[in-house]
């Protein structure tokens, strides 16, 4: 179980990894000055944060292979999960974005910064900053949704433990011993993210 | 694309859809209710009353829904607890949402100003009465928003049911995908319904929440 719990880990980090970097491009197209980007953005978002993860999770999976995209199940999980955490991450970072000055963008504007330099240098990390908290949320939420993989054949903690449970009868002691793997997991993540607030923090 | 078959399965569908809703309504009330009780256990009650309520919380919020439905489900009997897919779905659903309820509800009771409360206990106005002619009515306006947030982020983890097989809306249309052999089809309608299902819920909630705070507004503009 401990190593179906590295598999979790696994679909959880690279899912945020997938959902930070689109999430970036994706809130960058909802403020950005183009309306077609901009609705375009805004479609997704509300596509992916209107239909259950599992249902996008069971599409993924079959729509794929249909479209010639023959992933892993594993890949295509971890797709599915980090798509649909760009969709909120894409929401943090904006309401973070949103609470930078505007006068440190038309500063930058003033004295000729390239707007990729003032996204990269400026407001990526300072958004990243004030997200952080949010963002730890987000990954605590994506270890207990990674469960959901499960559903598709993928052998991470939930479906290592169903394996078990059906083979030793005994689900309850399972079950418990696998809520309390995710929980551990949970608490622990809470506590780095904690640990990283204190560090970024300016003053 | 084959799209008749929704046609031929529509009465399942349909009834998965009952399903759905019945889960979803009864563990959203259920949750909130629960939640309502722990909160106002958390703020009146013994220290260690509270203690184990907040490990209640952490644990359950600490914890994937699939697993606690499993515990449920799979390990319940074990206990003497045997239930229905439907019974578990609900059950688990009840307990499942009943810390989240519980924080907005926290939530609420903070955002009223203490002096009322201080004020009313000072006219002798009895706890009971406090909670639900002074701060009830006031925190329902102000917690609208994120209880409609939560009631919409349930409706979609209505789907999670589907794995303990509850015939809900996903559970139907698997079925009617492994039998057809159609998968994406079968798919890509769920979503676009689940989509209209959470638009209209939200565009619901806002409403209310328009409504509800109409006279907050006309009090602040008279001020």
């Amino acid at each position: 179980m401990i190593g179906a719990a590295r598999w979790t880990l696994l679909i959880s980090i690279s899912g945020i990894a997938i959902a930070i970097v689109l999430g970036t491009f994706i809130c960058a197209a909802r403020i950005g000055a183009s309306k077609p980007l901009r609705m375009l953005s805004g479609l997704y978002i509300s596509a992916f944060r209107g239909v259950p993860l599992l249902v996008q999770l069971l599409l993924f999976f079959y729509l794929l292979p249909r479209i010639g995209l023959d992933l892993p199940a594993l890949h295509a999980a971890i797709l599915a999960v980090g798509m649909c955490a760009a969709a909120y991450v894409a929401e943090i970072l904006r309401s973070a974005l949103q609470s930078i000055p505007s006068g440190q963008t038309e500063a930058a504007e003033a004295l000729g910064i390239s707007p990729f330099a003032l996204w990269r240098r400026i407001l990526i990390p300072q958004a990243l900053r004030l997200g952080l908290p949010s963002l730890i949320n987000e990954l605590i939420l994506l270890v207990k949704v990674s469960s959901l993989a499960s559903v598709v054949g993928i052998g991470e903690l939930t479906r290592v433990s169903q394996n078990i449970a059906g083979q030793t009868y005994r689900p309850l002691e399972i079950y418990l011993t696998a809520a309390l793997i995710y929980f551990v997991i949970n608490f622990v993540l809470a506590q780095l993210g904690r640990y990283a607030e204190r560090r970024l923090a300016v003053d | 694309m084959e799209f008749d078959l929704f046609i031929q399965y529509g009465p399942a569908l349909l009834k998965g859809f009952g399903v759905t809703l019945l889960c979803w309504i009864v563990g959203s009330f259920g949750g909130a209710l629960l939640g309502f009780v722990i909160a106002c256990l958390m703020r009146w009650s013994a220290a260690p009353v509270r203690w184990i309520l907040s490990a209640y919380v952490e644990l359950i919020r600490g914890t994937p829904f699939m697993i606690q439905l499993f515990l449920l489900y799979y390990g319940g009997p074990y206990l003497g607890l045997v239930l229905s897919p439907v019974q578990a779905g609900i059950v688990s659903f009840v307990v499942y949402g009943s810390p989240y309820f519980a924080e907005i509800f926290r939530s609420g009771f903070q955002a009223i100003p203490k002096g009322q409360i201080e004020a009313a206990r000072a006219i002798g106005i009895r706890e009971f009465t406090i909670l639900r002619r002074i701060m009830l009515p006031q925190m329902l306006v102000l917690i609208t928003a994120p209880l409609t947030n939560f009631v919409i982020i349930l409706s979609k983890e209505t789907a999670i049911l589907s794995v303990v097989t509850v015939p809900e809306l996903l559970f139907e249309t698997q079925t009617m995908a492994a039998e057809t052999f159609t998968y994406v089809e079968p798919f890509l309608v769920l979503s676009l319904f689940y989509w209209l299902l959470v638009v209209v819920t939200a565009e619901l909630g806002r409403r209310i929440e328009i409504r509800s705070t109409r006279h907050l507004k006309r009090t602040a503009s008279s001020t």
